[in-house]
């Protein structure tokens, strides 16, 4: 990592629903490819031993309830890092889809950016999606690229860090609805003035659990996506840093 | 334009006016948002195609085009309570957990509460 003046204080949050296959290894991998982050697992009320098995791998563990989706889990996270002051925080999957090894990369390309994106479409290869799901991605990239001022190819990914001034923003206002997470989340920094780039990643098939995709969910995640970013235009965003309050409005 | 077409038209703009100020004030969370403002939508075409609730009344073999309106009308707050009661039954079962998970919580933090006092003596 280098990270310039100040010493960062990482925190790298999982959110795992019924995740006791995967989350272990994801857990132990994290520690060995930045050993100075702190974990957070957040168990979005499973029933399964997923708490217990990420403890034992050596995180910290805040249990909901009952299921909040991926989204409510983040909130979780996110405002656990602003009220322990950590000024950087890493999300990552604990179906193993994601590589530990690629956090150092997102976290250095913080030094630039607000709200870091690992994308599988931005070179590394390795991962397979249907042709009308890669063109439904590629149009809602396409959109968002124009709302936040960047070239952005893989929106819903859901491997990325954030930085000091995101961390702020996203433990008050951070989309809550089932499955509305990752799109929703972009165009929340965006109005907020936030800088968004994106870093090349090589993701993998699932490891274990099961895929919370199937046509009618991806259908109304669309339709949500863009309804929530015309919705956008109208609603007030009282957090908009001060520094670049008018980059939503279409500037770099 | 008759008066009644009129009516429509006023009702379905002030309707969007309305909730569109709730998006802004973020007091209403989009999922509803979204039904009204299609609900309003449906209204500005009924305003400016009368001939579309007449075919309507045809397909569905009721003499009178304007019962049609409040059957369909009818349907739309049928779906919407049921929607709402949908929602609230959640709401429900979730606030009976939290309120379970603070009890429990609770009880925790008393037997810590103890055992801490007991080692300081």
């Amino acid at each position: 990592m280098t990270t310039g003046r100040t010493p960062r204080r990482v925190l790298v949050v999982t959110p795992a629903y019924n995740e006791q296959a995967s989350v272990g290894d994801v857990v132990t991998r994290v520690r060995t490819a930045i050993s100075d982050a702190a974990i957070l697992v957040v168990d979005d009320g499973s029933a399964d031993a997923t708490a217990a098995v990420a403890r034992q791998a050596g995180a910290q563990v805040l249990s909901l309830p009952y299921n909040l989706g991926v989204g409510g889990a983040m909130r979780v996270g996110y405002r656990f890092a602003a009220r322990n002051g950590f000024d950087a925080v890493v999300q990552i999957d604990a179906d193993g889809q994601h590589s530990p090894e690629d956090v150092p990369a997102l976290l250095a390309a913080l030094e630039h950016a607000d709200v870091v994106v690992g994308s599988r479409f931005a070179g590394q290869g390795g991962y397979a999606v249907g042709r009308l799901r890669r063109a439904v991605m590629r149009w809602l990239a396409r959109r968002l690229s124009r709302v936040t001022g960047t070239l952005l190819t893989d929106v819903t990914s859901g491997f990325r860090a954030i930085g000091p001034r995101a961390v702020a923003i996203f433990a008050r206002v951070y989309p809550v609805e089932y499955l509305g997470d990752t799109v929703e989340a972009l165009v929340i920094a965006a109005r907020s003035g936030l800088r968004v780039a994106e870093v090349p990643v090589t993701m993998h098939q699932r490891a274990g659990g099961t895929p919370s995709q199937t046509v009618v969910k991806g259908v109304i995640y669309v339709l949500r996506a863009v309804a929530m970013i015309g919705l956008s235009r109208f609603q007030r965003w009282p957090f908009a840093t001060a520094a670049s309050a008018d980059a939503g409005k279409e500037s770099t | 334009m008759t008066g009644a077409h009129l009516l429509t038209l006023i009702a379905a703009v002030a309707t969007a006016l309305f909730v569109l100020e709730l998006v802004r004030r973020r007091q209403i969370r989009d999922k509803y948002a979204v039904q009204f403002l299609v609900l309003a939508a449906g209204m500005v075409v009924l305003a400016f195609a009368p001939g579309l609730l007449e075919w309507i009344a045809t397909t569905l073999s009721i003499i009178e085009p304007v019962n049609a309106l409040f059957f369909l009308a009818i349907l739309v707050l049928l779906a919407s309570i049921v929607h709402l009661s949908w929602e609230i039954s959640r709401l429900e079962s979730e606030t009976r957990t939290l309120s379970e998970e603070v009890a429990l919580l609770r009880l925790e933090v008393e037997v810590h509460h103890e055992h801490e006092s007991r080692d300081t003596e």
